[in-house]
């Protein structure tokens, strides 16, 4: 009885995916549209952006703290990739909701389109510095192996951790404004817990940090991608199972939550 | 038919939680909560409402400001869900509640064509065989590559029209988009919507323009803080109103 009821939702559900994907690409290719209108070398900042932090950060860091890392340039590029990615697109999220209010409140649409759109725009974007760390690999003849082709899998991981925060994220912001205040705060904390301009070897050094750091989701969303990239490994089982482990249960927590608050959110924007 | 009504609206009650000041922050709300201050006065813009409309009925809603007409409409196309009751709509439904929701004033008028198409729930290919037509109604030739902000409200509005209407939908919601554009433009825009009703289409339409509603609608409805106060054919409802 209830498995017919069901088969039919799921494809009601996947209709409306089709109905809606048209608005995904036009709300994705009005954000960069509107990101790079005026500037002159628009979407290549997107390359030029990670290259130029990438040369702030390696002389700052290789002259001033003198962390034994190899291939210093390489490994802050694979980490902030990852890092600035998730932190992008959850921050662009956070406040989706509220600035689609105009078009909620006059036009049905599935709310979770808007924090999506964001976390898809975020990848389009990291797939672009994407570049860049080719070609600092290319320019520096680093050598990578075939393992470096993986590097769509740790991407998806991220993206999937990065939907589900932004689900959640982007409900609990219609109700608390100070959310964002918060999450700013957050996120350099953050940042500063993630091995992207240290090595990991600090933090196991740290008496009481080195039991917590692997708690970080980003961490392992991180060492995962600079395996297949830089360190030419394969992941381990574990490795993938941890990934795939915290972004599925974000992205549950994400549907959970977004699903229960967003019939409410009409009352709040 | 298999299907006489096209909307059906049961007991629906609307209630708007009417906090004095909103609690927009983390701590607002702590504070409140600990005093047991978080009281809000409920406030009901819809009271058991309930109607039918039959296929192809073009019906016109009245009442004065704030008798809870365009909460009405946006609980019909599914925008507000309401608090008791339920309404059931049958076959596609176009809102023009606003005219240009989800116009993004940075695009040009092009951009923002297939954009609101989107938004709509149109298909690419359909807005790229469409685009065309959109412009002519619009009257905009020459503005389709000038940013949206630029434009003048009316032209706005005539863009947001003729974009929502491109399609003939089973439902049409109208929500005093007419006020606006000019005089030929009005006429124009009433001439679509005639045509729509000659096609078969349901038509609900709020306006205050008494002449308007008598000179398109079948049925009148007159919603009284959030009641209905009188529903019945266009003569006896409207007199009623206007002798208020
Ligand atoms: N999101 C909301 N939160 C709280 N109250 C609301 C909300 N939306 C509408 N209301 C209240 O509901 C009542 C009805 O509003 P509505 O917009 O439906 O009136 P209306 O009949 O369309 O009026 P008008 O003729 O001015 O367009 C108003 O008193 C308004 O304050
Ligand atoms: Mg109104």
């Amino acid at each position: 009885m209830s498995s017919p009821a069901q088969g039919v939702k799921l494809s009601e559900k996947l209709g409306s995916y089709m109905k809606y994907r048209f608005l995904l690409q036009e709300l994705i290719g009005r954000d960069l549209k509107v990101k790079y209108r005026r500037s002159v070398l628009g979407i290549l900042w997107s390359v030029l952006n990670p290259l130029l932090m990438m040369l702030v950060i390696t002389a700052v860091f290789s002259h001033v703290f003198k962390f034994e890392i190899e291939n210093f340039p390489v490994y802050y590029l694979t980490g902030s990739l990852i890092f600035n990615f998730v932190v992008e697109a959850t921050s662009n999220s956070l406040t989706s909701i509220l600035n689609a209010s105009s078009l909620i409140k006059k036009v049905y649409i599935p709310k979770y389109i808007f924090p999506l759109e964001k976390c898809l725009f975020g990848f389009v974007n990291m797939l672009f510095s994407m570049i860049a760390v080719l070609m600092i690999i290319i320019i520096l003849r680093f050598r990578i192996s075939w393992t470096f082709l993986l590097f769509p899998i740790p991407m998806l991981y991220a993206l999937v951790f990065a939907i589900g925060l932004s689900l959640v994220l982007s409900a609990l912001y219609v109700y608390f404004r100070d959310l964002m205040h918060l999450y700013g705060v957050f996120t350099t904390a953050w940042m500063y817990l993630t091995p992207i301009i240290y090595p990991e070897s600090l933090l196991e050094n740290m008496s009481f940090i080195k039991y917590i750091y692997k708690l970080n989701p980003m961490y392992h969303l991180v060492t995962c991608f600079r395996s297949v990239v830089m360190y030419r490994q394969v992941p381990s089982l574990e490795q993938n199972l941890i990934c795939i482990g915290i972004s599925l249960l974000m992205l549950v927590i994400g549907l959970l939550l977004f699903r229960k608050l967003q019939d409410r959110f009409i009352l709040h924007i | 038919m298999a299907n006489e009504f096209a909307i059906k609206v049961e007991n629906v009650s609307m209630c708007f939680n009417m906090s004095k000041e909103r609690l927009d922050s983390l701590k607002e709300y702590f504070i409140k909560l600990m005093r047991r201050q978080l009281n809000f006065t409920e406030f009901y813009a819809l009271k058991d409402v309930s109607f039918e409309i039959p296929c192809g009925q073009v019906c016109g809603i009245v009442g004065l400001n704030g008798s809870g007409k365009s909460t009405l409409l946006k609980v019909i196309s599914g925008i507000l869900k309401p608090t008791v009751g339920k309404a059931t709509t049958i076959g596609s439904i176009s809102p023009l509640i606003e005219l240009g929701a989800g116009f993004d004033m940075e695009l040009t008028a092009r951009e923002n064509i297939f954009l609101n198409g989107a938004v709509l729930g149109y298909s690419k290919k359909m807005m790229e065989d469409k685009f065309d037509e959109i412009i002519e109604f619009a009257e905009l030739q020459d503005f389709v590559d000038v940013v949206i902000k630029n434009f003048s409200s009316g032209m706005v509005a005539r863009l947001g029209f003729a974009i929502a209407t491109i399609t003939k939908p089973d439902i049409l919601i109208v929500d005093e988009i007419l006020a606006v554009g000019d005089f030929l433009f009005q006429q124009k825009c009433e001439r679509r919507i005639h045509e729509m009703m000659a096609g078969g289409t349901t038509v609900v339409i709020v306006s205050h323009s008494i002449d308007q509603i008598e000179r398109l609608c079948q049925r009148v409805i007159w919603l009284e803080k959030g009641r209905i106060r009188m529903d019945g054919p266009v003569e006896p409802v409207c007199n009623a109103y206007k002798g208020l």
